[in-house]
């Protein structure tokens, strides 16, 4: 058969051939055409004075991509960190404690009835297009946020309890509120320009990442954005409380934190932000590094064990499926008792956490509580089993297993997230310490854990938040008032805790606009969350990053003593960071890898075009 | 060869021509049956294109997550908040409400709007597309040309030390993750390693602040990595189809004939052989094409390239419902496309294909 197409002597395959290789030559012509024709830029990088020579430049490599340029749309926290680099708030975070101290206002103050509050605006700080910043664009912020939607997108809930912001002057900006709210000194909202921003019409859709240099008012002026590969800013030499001393700051973007690890070594970025910290085995690797230095410091987080306390919404109506024993504080205690929070600092974070005690963590000195002696429930295995005993929940004489009051054995379910190898690693350890006690336990890692979270369908979970310097809205998560409506809909709550004790401490603190006093309250909120036992920190973990000590001279870490450098409360690490003098320049490097890498990639191809070239043009003969 | 054996997609309509009298010539007559063989290719296309549509929407509601609450995880939220972002992403309406609104828009070519980036998801798309097309784009160049070429050598001398070192080479490579092999790359090329100088970048697609002829050069300079990467693992696969092809052929009686007429067996490669072996790589070279645009997820992520794959990933971790749907669509269109292009082009390759 395969004779009749090609039989009829050199005519066949030769039209077959001049067919195929037509076929081919289109085929090839059309994706040599694709990728020369994308080579060049098809959208060119928007024009921007290139580094003038011999500036410094702080490069930082993200693992996060930028969800969006607008302050009113921003959340992740790459894109609020460069908020902080572009835009002043009303007030600031103090690098040593996280105390409110000034930002553009420069003092503020609250009327006796506590409902109203008067801001100071500073007199010396200018946008970047010359234009004085003032308590109108301030309102102007404020008040879009109020009446559209759309820009209430990212920071709406601080304008929620806002009845009514107006400007006096431009130094006075007065804030009226519907009750009192202790945290006014923590609005954490990117002030803009109105006569930029008052042009936008659709807030929900604009972006801010389409004309550079972006007006703004804080150390640094944005200069160009690529998605998913750079943002760029220069500094701003008007800033109010200094000109930042690096001339320009890059955040690249690394997916991999491997590949993030091997730049920092080669030098091509100056510093590397764990996503959310370095693994134990990067930083033990970088610490032996020449001219990297390792800051392995207290972090925000906690991390923690939650107890579902039978999930309810605000109507009253239970749903989900915990496990009816863990509503005896005893056994949340017991279960709690028998986990060694030591091993986990030791094993699982190795070395890079700190054992966990209150629900805030240490570096918020202000806020930080610790269990007293009495009251700590310190890693104690049998006082468990004795607990568990006398709450009625005794060993089965054969099997060993602790029987529930349904006379089935008790296996408890945790929700597990898939993605972090820290919740794989403790949970495996629970299943060993909690097998002891006669309590079975499976893990349900999964990718995604909120569906099961929501729907209250689970035992325990592994938790963790971020803590801001001002507590509320951690706090705000264990109140009745953030359960869902109903069933079906979704609430802010964390795990469904309700507890009107400390939902009377959660009101007052919030109202409470003395700073020690209000301390004060939050710590008694914390021992009364502690005591439920609904919430079990475990540990503090450390946020791990590195940055080259040849590129940075010194930086500024928050709190000051021991603290991290990226994601700070302010934009204390990149305007205070100093640049190495510079011996061996690196952009040297850098200029010669490409030269080297451009010989190097034009010689394979030459090479591999004169090897098709000569293998054509040989003939059996010659080969054999 | 049989065309029977050969593994195209297009084998199913072989078949005997149908008989009858050629009236109007030979030409007309094929003429006739291509198009009614294109038209018919055409549709199942369309149809393909509908089915992708519609498993699109329903597929990735099944994704567990609720995107509103992965994208305020973390941050100060109220419930009304919630509310409101679920009225605006539109997912307080009842499932077939979402559905209608989804195909109504995405026939008049609006994708929606990405919940996390707040971007239409057109832009999202045509931001990373030529990012992915020049990193896949270069590097499927390469490997079907670095994987055809060295098949046909590969089956020529079967058997010998070339077709046991390259098929060795190709089949190892092809088993090598390549995220592992990326990451060996930087380490070794990129920061340097020992008498190894670190020549290339260790990710992205630009430096940032090149313009011109230096950006071009800058970004082919980044590209090198991921392209040798990707190549790699990816040439072995057409290096084995075309060889196994080729095998196929090297005792068929034409090219003994060829031979005979004193042709130089170079010559009788080329001409003879190798067009005749080509019709399974061509089809890998369609469904390669057609996957192109998808991007390579791995090899985006390790050298943090800028395009598609990444953008997915992205858009699955929310789960950004728009994007996600968009990007499938996108994806599915380009594979179809492609495959329906394959089928349109074996007939001229091989004049049995379509009667």
């Amino acid at each position: 058969m395969s004779t009749q197409v090609h039989g009829n002597g050199l005519s066949g395959p030769r039209r077959l051939r001049s067919r195929a290789s037509r076929l081919l030559a289109a085929v090839g012509a059309a994706a040599l055409t694709l990728s020369a024709g994308l080579a060049t830029p098809l959208n060119p990088a928007p024009h921007r004075a290139a580094a003038a020579e011999g500036d410094s430049v702080l490069t930082v490599a993200v693992a996060q991509s930028v969800d969006s340029l607008s302050p009113f749309l921003a959340s992740r926290l790459l894109s609020t960190s460069i908020h902080r680099l572009m835009y002043e708030y009303l007030t600031n975070y103090d690098p040593r404690d996280a105390r409110a101290i000034p930002g553009l206002a420069t003092r503020w103050e609250s009327s006796p009835d506590k409902l109203t509050w008067t801001y100071t605006i500073r007199s010396d700080s200018q946008w970047s297009d010359g234009q004085q910043a003032t308590a109108e664009d301030a309102a102007w912020t404020f008040n879009k946020m109020m009446t559209d939607e759309g820009a209430a997108t990212a920071n709406g809930s601080f304008v929620t309890n806002f009845k009514k912001v107006t400007a006096l002057s431009p130094a006075k900006l007065v804030i009226e509120l519907k009750t009192p709210q202790a945290t006014m000194t923590a609005l954490d909202v990117p002030i803009v320009p109105k006569h930029v921003w008052g042009k936008v019409t659709d807030f929900s859709e604009f972006n801010n990442d389409k004309s550079f240099p972006v007006v703004g008012n804080g150390p640094f002026v944005l200069t160009d954005y690529k998605p998913d590969s750079y943002v760029r800013l220069k500094a701003n030499k008007d800033f109010w409380r200094g000109t930042p001393k690096f001339d320009e700051m890059v955040f690249r973007y690394y997916k991999d934190q491997d590949a993030a690890v091997a730049a920092l070594r080669k030098g091509e970025v100056s510093f590397v932000a764990g996503s959310p910290s370095l693994t134990p085995a990067q930083a033990a690797s970088l610490e032996s590094e020449k001219d990297i230095h390792v800051n392995d410091a207290p972090g925000r987080r906690f991390y923690a064990l939650a107890i579902n306390p039978g999930a309810k919404a605000r109507n009253g109506q239970k749903f989900g499926d915990g496990d009816p024993s863990l509503l005896d504080v005893r056994v949340r205690h017991a279960l709690f008792m028998a986990v060694d929070r030591k091993a986990v600092i030791d094993k699982v974070f190795q070395g890079h956490a700190v054992q966990g005690q209150g629900y805030i963590p240490p570096r918020f000195s202000q806020y930080f509580w610790k269990p007293s002696a009495s009251q700590e429930l310190a890693y104690a295995p049998q006082r468990a089993a004795r607990l568990l005993d006398e709450a009625g929940y005794r060993r089965n004489n054969s099997s060993g297993k602790r029987l529930g009051k349904d006379g089935k054995p008790i296996t408890y379910r945790i929700l597990c997230h898939a993605t972090d190898p820290n919740d794989k690693a403790v949970g495996q350890y629970l299943k060993e310490w909690w097998g002891r006690l006669g309590i079975g336990v499976t893990l349900d890692c999964l990718d995604n854990v909120s569906d099961p979270w929501l729907a209250g369908t689970y035992d325990l979970a592994f938790d963790g938040w971020s803590v801001n310097p001002d507590p509320d809205f951690v706090l705000s998560i264990h109140t009745c008032a953030a359960l869902p409506a109903t069933p079906k809909d979704s609430g802010a709550t964390d795990n469904f805790v309700c507890d009107k004790q400390y939902d009377d401490l959660y009101t007052r603190q919030l109202s409470e606009y003395d700073p020690a006093k209000r301390a004060t309250i939050v710590k008694q909120m914390e021992s009364r969350l502690y005591d439920l036992g609904y919430m079990n920190v475990m540990a503090y973990p450390n946020a791990v990053e590195a940055y080259r000590t040849d590129q940075i001279k010194s930086i500024r870490t928050m709190p000051s003593d021991a603290g991290n450098i990226y994601g700070q409360d302010g934009y204390w690490s990149w305007w205070s960071a100093v640049p190495a003098d510079r011996t061996g320049s690196s952009d040297d490097a850098g200029a010669t890898g490409v030269i080297v890498g451009g010989v190097v990639g034009a010689a394979v191809l030459v090479g591999a075009g004169v090897f098709f070239a000569l293998r054509r043009r040989s003939t059996v003969d010659d080969r054999e | 060869m049989t065309a029977d054996a050969s593994p195209t997609p297009a084998g199913k309509t072989v078949g005997p021509a149908p008989a009858g009298p050629a009236a109007h010539g030979p030409w007309a007559y094929t003429t006739a049956v291509y198009l009614r063989y294109g038209v018919g290719k055409l549709g199942g296309a369309a149809v393909s294109l509908l089915a992708v549509l519609v498993t699109g929407f329903f597929l990735f509601r099944l994704i567990p997550g609720d995107p509103v609450k992965t994208m305020t995880g973390g941050r100060p939220v109220s419930t009304e908040q919630l509310v409101a972002y679920r009225k605006e992403f539109g997912l307080d309406l009842p499932l077939w409400q979402q559905f209608t609104d989804y195909c109504g828009e995405a026939l008049t070519g609006d994708l929606g709007t990405s919940y996390q980036f707040r971007a239409p998801v057109i832009d999202k798309i045509s931001e990373a597309l030529p990012n992915t097309l020049l990193l896949t784009g270069t590097a499927f160049v390469l490997y079907t040309a670095l994987g055809i070429f060295l098949g046909t050598r590969a089956a020529w001398r079967h058997g010998r030390l070339v077709d046991r070192l390259h098929t060795g080479l190709a089949l190892t490579l092809y088993s090598v993750p390549s995220f592992w092999l990326g990451l060996l790359l930087i380490i070794v090329f990129s920061v340097g390693t020992g008498p190894i100088p670190g020549l290339f970048p260790t990710g992205g697609m630009e430096s940032g602040g090149e313009e011109g002829f230096a950006y071009v050069l800058d970004v082919a300079h980044h590209l090198i990595l991921p392209v040798v990467t990707l190549v790699a693992v990816e040439y072995g696969q057409t290096l084995l189809v075309t060889r196994s092809a080729l095998l196929d052929e090297m005792g068929s009686d034409y090219l003994t004939t060829a031979r005979a007429k004193g042709l130089r067996d170079d010559l009788v490669r080329r001409r003879h052989a190798v067009p005749n072996a080509l019709l399974p790589t061509v089809t890998l070279v369609f469904v390669n094409l057609g996957r192109t645009v998808a991007g390579v997820i791995l090899v985006e992520t390790v050298f943090s390239w800028p395009g598609l794959g990444g953008l997915f990933y992205q858009a699955l971790s929310v789960p950004d419902l728009p994007l996600v749907q968009g990007l499938f669509l996108f994806f599915a269109a380009a594979v179809i496309i492609m495959n329906t292009l394959a089928d349109l082009v074996y007939p001229l390759l091989d004049p049995r294909v379509g009667r």
